[in-house]
């Protein structure tokens, strides 16, 4: 019997529709915007102003307060303005707009192939390193990831798990970068061991990906500490807390972080960036992005550098369908719909996915037959339902002691539902509500 | 192009299941049953189910139509499984006048009444039958002979009543698992009615957890008193297999709308549907308690929700 969580989950098809295309690279616009705001924190501080050069790598975003990331240029140009951007959120966003002339690499960056083992840099050199190169979690949360590298005073990481789970359907950018990258991922699961201070690692990954696992176990024994793990298909399993679950038997408490159970998990993306940036001296400034669809010509893997417009990369997959209905930057399960195809490639971009116009509309909901699907499937032991009558009816003290701010928002209820209810759009709703009346009160 | 892109919040994708694919699910479940109730009462069996259904299906229309002017709803498949469910609790020689009054109160009473699929309180094929038990408790009690019999008696009495009121003559144990015996149109068959729980289990329709707390807790009820007294009352096995508990079991307590959402609420409501059979069969005044006790639990079903909850994310930290 494989491994996976213990509570509720479901299995959608999987999709991989651009599985084993290797990745390819596009050419660069003459134009990209470089939003400022590409991760969970405060938006960084631009550091360039109209006029100024700018050569890949050259910092123009500084990281402001704890909880933030410094973002650096992802091609060389001159810096036209800073201007209000339509990003994924849909609001209108600062971000740095360059021209792009050349593409000429700050000189410290290691640009050739050679994997780099050695690594001679304390624990506190790597954890600056990473926190400089503007790294954030690549699964598509984007938090910091120099944060989640020092625990809490009175917490200790026992032990570090590499997400490449990928559980969302159609998307592939993670399986790829581990098939083509695999040593470099394990260097980088040895920089974060290093980084935390601890001797093991996990790597999670599910078993839709076999020539992965079996990529990974082969190499894996030349990297102590390093065990590769694979996962009954399942999803939510790329969510931090099932995964830790499925791998270690420990489930985090409700509101605390995974450090509580003594784990620090980080996507195979990201530590692709930890790599890159401790060994080469390269600030994330690309990431590898899926573009599917069913109706997709060309569904492939491409490394993209960030701000690029998302319809670059559609039309280098064979140009936007006819019939489209909808375009999800992110997974089916979890992306976020956008309204245009502008907007830029980010950090936190996974996949662009096209649907089509007749799968872009949820059927009208029905009245609750109270079938308990929802119940069964919620990966954290919720009940959609009533969360979502109390989210409906705004009884917020109820919605709260029922625990709806555990709610990960994974989507499992309203996928399965058998009344296409809307149940996660009210939970998500309620949930926020709850999160400002809780944060008023400790006020 | 730009301005024909839909925005919605996530999931984007939806699993494809739906009202009417449970409904029919659970009417694929039924045949088994249907086709021993053919072999034992015949044309009979036919007659009441498809005149059931009809009037269901015929009520549910004409009150969403013209009463609640609302959409009709019956293609969701609900009245087509309220009516056979229906069918399935009568004698197969009932009058179809006695019907027609049983599936308007089932239809109307039980379930549009409340607002329709999803609103009611009780399980309406059970209101429509206690409403004809007893309202016509003569006509509701006769039951026929099995066509299968070699004798030539018109009628008979079930098992549970020859349990009660004369247990010296009562069929043998194999005869009931399968079937032959006198009884509601779609409760005499054990096996089928378990053939019926292996498909719902399989397309995972259901979970096991009400049908196993209520026949569980009636195996153990009369396994205890059979240790302390082997009466044929107390025979676990003629439990069983008898009356309307496998059909109620498996197919009237599990109705989604009736029955609780959490797994601890289904074992709790399951265990007191065992209990208040047991105590109706072995006690009470009617020889049988199945409808009375799935009625009775669907009404402590909101109760029930709201004192249990699932078993949270977190709850156990470290487990091993």
């Amino acid at each position: 019997m494989l491994k996976t969580f213990r509570i509720g989950g479901i299995h959608p098809k999987a999709n991989k529709l651009s599985a084993g295309k290797a990745i390819q690279s596009i050419e660069i616009p003459h134009e990209v915007s470089i939003p400022l705001a590409q991760h969970i924190g405060a938006p960084s501080q631009p550091v360039v102003k109209k006029g100024d050069k700018v050569k890949v790598g050259t910092l123009i975003g500084k990281s402001v307060g704890f909880v933030s990331a410094n973002i650096h240029s992802s091609v060389s140009g001159t810096v036209k303005k800073i201007d209000k951007v339509v990003d994924v959120s849909g609001y209108r966003r600062d971000a740095v707009i360059i021209s792009v002339e050349g593409d000429e690499w700050e000189d410290s960056i290691d640009r050739s192939e050679t994997l780099i083992n050695e690594c001679t840099l304390s624990q506190k050199e790597i954890i600056d390193k990473i926190a400089a190169s503007g790294i954030v979690g690549m699964g598509g949360a984007t938090f910091p990831t120099h944060v989640k590298l020092m625990p809490p005073p009175g917490t200790k990481a026992e032990v570090l798990i590499i997400n490449g789970v990928e559980c969302e359907p159609y998307l592939t950018s993670d399986h790829q970068l581990m098939m083509e990258k695999t040593e470099e991922i394990l260097v980088g699961t040895t920089l974060l061991m290093k980084a935390l201070n601890v001797s093991k690692a996990i790597i999670g990954i599910e078993n839709n990906k076999r020539d992965a696992i079996a990529k990974f176990s082969q190499l894996a024994s030349f990297y102590p500490g390093i065990s590769i793990q694979p996962l009954k298909e399942r999803y939510p399993q790329g969510g931090e807390k099932q995964l830790i679950d499925a791998l270690i038997r420990r489930q985090v408490p409700s509101g605390a972080l995974p450090i509580a159970v003594g784990a620090v998990v980080q996507n195979v993306g990201t530590t692709f960036a930890v790599y890159e940036a401790v060994q080469k001296n390269k600030p994330l400034f690309e990431r590898i992005v899926t573009v599917t669809g069913e109706e997709v010509n060309n569904p492939c893997n491409i490394r993209s550098r960030i701000g690029i417009p998302l319809q670059v990369l559609i039309d280098f997959a064979g140009g936007l369908p006819q019939n489209t209905g909808k375009i999800i930057s992110g997974g089916p399960m979890m992306g976020k719909a956008v309204a245009y195809t502008d907007i830029p490639v980010t950090k936190g971009t996974s996949g662009i996915l096209i649907i089509p116009s007749s799968k872009a509309k949820r059927k009208t909901p029905k009245d609750c037959i109270r079938c308990a699907k929802c119940v069964q499937v919620c990966p954290m032991g919720l009940n959609p339902t009533l969360l979502m009558n109390l989210s409906e009816y705004a009884v917020w003290d109820r919605a709260e002691k029922n625990y709806i701010t555990d709610c990960i928002e994974c989507g499992s209820c309203s996928y399965t539902c058998p009344a296409n209810r809307p149940l996660l759009d009210y939970i998500r709703l309620g949930k926020g509500k709850v999160m400002a009346i809780m944060k008023a009160r400790k006020n | 192009m730009e301005n024909k892109l839909v925005v919605s919040p996530s999931p984007h994708i939806h699993g494809g299941d739906s009202i009417p694919k449970n409904m029919y699910g659970v009417l694929i479940a039924l045949i088994p049953a249907f086709l021993v109730s053919i072999y034992v009462f015949r044309m009979d069996a036919v007659i009441i189910t498809l005149f059931s259904v009809l009037f269901c299906v015929g009520f549910e229309y004409l009150i969403t139509k013209f009463i609640l002017k609302k959409e009709p709803t019956i293609r969701d498949g609900s009245a087509i499984l309220t009516g056979v469910l229906l069918a399935f609790n009568l004698p197969s020689n009932l009058p179809l006048w006695i019907l027609a009054i049983g599936a308007l109160a089932a239809i109307g009473i039980g379930k549009m009444s409340f607002g329709g699929l999803g609103n009611n309180i009780f399980n309406p094929a059970l209101v429509g039958r206690i409403f004809l038990l007893i309202s016509f408790p003569a006509q509701m009690t006769t039951w026929p002979v099995p066509a299968t019999a070699a004798t030539d008696a018109v009628t008979s009495a079930t098992v549970l009543a020859n349990l009660k009121f004369n247990p010296d003559n009562l069929p043998s144990l194999t005869h009931m698992f399968l079937g032959i015996e006198g009884g509601s149109l779609g409760e005499i068959s054990a096996l089928a009615l378990l053939l019926g729980l292996g498909y719902l289990l399989w397309k995972k329709i259901i979970t096991w957890h009400i049908p196993t707390a209520i026949l569980g807790t009636v195996v153990i009820f009369s396994g205890i008193l059979y240790l302390i007294n082997p009466i044929p009352q107390h025979n676990p096995l003629i439990h069983l297999f008898s009356g309307g508990l496998m059909l109620g079991a498996v197919f009237m307590a599990t109705d989604y709308v009736t029955s609780p959402l959490t797994k601890k609420g289904m074992l709790i409501y399951g265990f007191f549907i065992g209990i208040i059979t047991m105590c109706i069969r072995l006690w009470g005044a009617y020889p049988e308690g199945m409808s009375f006790a799935i009625v009775l639990m669907n009404g402590f079903t909101p109760l029930i929700n709201y004192y249990t909850t699932p078993k949270r994310f977190g709850e156990v930290r470290k487990n091993g």
